[in-house]
């Protein structure tokens, strides 16, 4: 019934790709955001859809499970498509009538911005369709641990995502069976007008925040009877070594950023 | 209302990899007044089950049919027939959700569109079938009370639809012998006073041989038997090698037969077997 959500969620098989330290692939997803928004022409996007293409291919992820993350930021793209179609100001007019005018720099423009857009979702979800949510929330906790230095909060933070992560699940669950629980006793969630299917959602919502507030407290207290206490001098079950794979990932990027460099520069 | 099921399968994730079949071409029929308990391993496929008897699941094969009448057809309104087949849940003390137990206990009633006379009135009769005092608990929030008076308000919940067919799954999960023995003896009572059709899901074997007056034995998604407590009792080989067990009372019985004392080997009562012992006792025909 609430099984679909696609966003971020990873694709469990095995590949070189999916074996990178989590920490360079974070970087390496950050350097790519970058990239993205350093394209200038259309053929840097090509160069860059040659680069994303290659490394699903590499990972063992059909591309079709790639789009599906766009999925969700359908509404979002085709928006900014059409703002830049209509307010862009040209000179080469195709279409006009009545306070509509559609340009070819307009066209270009929107064009432009919505593939933007694309390939950011695109590169965002080779990641975390490639990193299991574990191993992603230890690699942002050792890349913000230098930021302990000023009390942020950096292993408790990656605590807070793993085990939020990790009652995803649990949740969807246990919202299945209060649902159906309700429905035994008569509650309609499916029909009437906005304000009663708000209000049918309370004989859902109550029982799922109780049962919610019961799991974390029964949690905290697992957690302290095996002498959890934060992250000081905490020890990793599984060490992260950087490995020649790495390495390669870090120089293919490199040479893409080098080359969409040169691209803004010459073209 | 009977209840008959005709060859249901139902598959859980169809179509993709995790495709797993929770119940195989499952038939019986349940006649009206019955007290049936379902018993099986963890995974046998008894809760799929329960949830297809009222309308919750969909069969991807086969009928429910309640009254002579398709559950899943295109013209029945599954909201009325699920009203009259009351469905409590595991753990069904995780639904509440009111300020008040009778405010909570009122939400089926209120469903079903009744007069707050008549609403009140199903409170206080649901309560009192409980065995929770009006005057004491009516009031009080659901979530000060202690585990098992949620569920009986839980329960009550269920009854004060005034259901023709009572469905409980494991009504007595996590429960202390006392609560345990509270929501038994309720049920037992309710059974004999007003006739309803109830169907009991359980692990507990000695819960089934106090309440039950037929009992289906489900293993991997099939009905393996279907017969009176007293069959499928005797039966201890069976019970087992689908990894379930049979009353302490039955075992007991069955070992002291194995060491040659002269007992019937159909017992699986406490009381029973205690006559029995108590008989062999007097005759002095220990060998």
């Amino acid at each position: 019934m609430l099984n679909n959500i696609t966003m971020g969620q990873y694709y469990p098989v095995d590949s070189k790709v999916h074996r990178l330290d989590p920490r360079i692939k974070l970087i390496l997803t950050i350097v790519f955001i970058v990239i993205v928004f350093l394209a200038k022409t259309f053929a840097g996007y090509a160069l860059i859809f040659a680069f994303v293409w290659m490394v699903s291919r590499i990972a063992n992820i059909p591309f079709r499970m790639l789009l599906r993350g766009l999925k969700p930021l359908r509404i979002i793209i085709i928006l900014t498509f059409l703002l830049n179609l209509f307010f862009t100001s040209g000179e080469t007019v195709w279409v006009q009538f009545w306070i509509i005018r559609i340009t070819k720099e307009g066209f270009l423009q929107a064009a432009f911005y919505s593939l933007r857009l694309i390939f950011l979702v695109l590169g965002t979800s080779l990641l975390t369709l490639t990193t299991s949510p574990v191993s992603l929330s230890d690699g942002i906790e050792i890349l913000l641990t230098p930021l302990k230095k000023i009390h942020f909060p950096a292993h408790e933070l990656a605590m807070m995502m793993t085990i939020a992560l990790r009652f995803i699940p649990t949740l969807l669950e246990e919202t299945d069976k209060i649902m159906k629980a309700q429905m035994a006793r008569g509650a309609d969630f499916e029909s009437g007008n906005l304000i009663s299917r708000a209000k049918a959602m309370v004989p859902l919502l109550v029982p799922l925040f109780v049962s919610a507030f019961r799991r974390a407290g029964d949690l905290a207290m697992a957690m302290e009877s095996r002498c959890y206490h934060g992250g000081e001098g905490r020890t990793r079950l599984r060490v992260l070594k950087i490995t020649r794979n790495d390495w390669i990932a870090c120089a293919v990027v490199a040479l893409l950023l080098a080359l969409i460099i040169l691209e803004g520069i010459f073209l | 209302m009977p209840i008959e099921v005709r060859h249901l399968t139902h598959c859980y994730s169809e179509g993709s990899v995790l495709r797993t079949v929770a119940l195989d071409d499952v038939s019986f029929t349940i006649n009206d007044g019955e007290f049936v308990g379902i018993i099986g391993h963890t995974g046998s496929g008894k809760s799929t089950l329960v949830q297809h008897l009222n309308g919750l699941l969909k069969p991807s094969s086969g009928q429910v049919l309640i009254d002579g009448e398709d559950l899943n057809g295109e013209h029945v309104n599954r909201r009325a027939l699920r009203q009259r087949i009351g469905l409590v849940f595991q753990y069904p003390e995780y639904q509440l959700f009111e300020e008040s137990v009778e405010k909570d206990i009122a939400f089926g009633p209120k469903n079903q569109k009744l007069s707050p006379e008549e609403i009140a009135e199903r409170v206080r009769y649901a309560m009192d079938c409980v065995h929770l005092d009006y005057d004491k608990y009516a009031a009080r929030s659901p979530f000060e009370l202690s585990g098992g008076q949620m569920r009986r308000v839980a329960i009550a919940g269920v009854l004060a639809m005034k259901p023709s067919i009572l469905i409980l799954d494991e009504p007595t999960a996590g429960l202390d012998p006392r609560g345990r023995d509270k929501i038994l003896s309720m049920l037992e009572e309710l059974h004999q006073r007003e006739h309803v059709t109830t169907l009991m899901v359980s692990h507990s074997m000695d819960d089934m041989a106090r309440l039950a007056g037929r009992l289906l034995v489900m293993s991997e998604g099939k009905v393996v038997a279907d017969g009176t407590p007293r069959e499928i009792f005797a039966q201890e080989d069976m019970m087992t090698s689908i990894g379930l067990d049979v009353p302490e009372a039955a075992r007991l019985c069955a070992r002291l037969r194995a060491k040659g004392y002269d007992l019937p080997a159909d017992l699986f009562r406490p009381e029973e077997l205690r006559e029995h012992l108590l008989r062999l006792w007097k005759e002095g025909s220990a060998c």
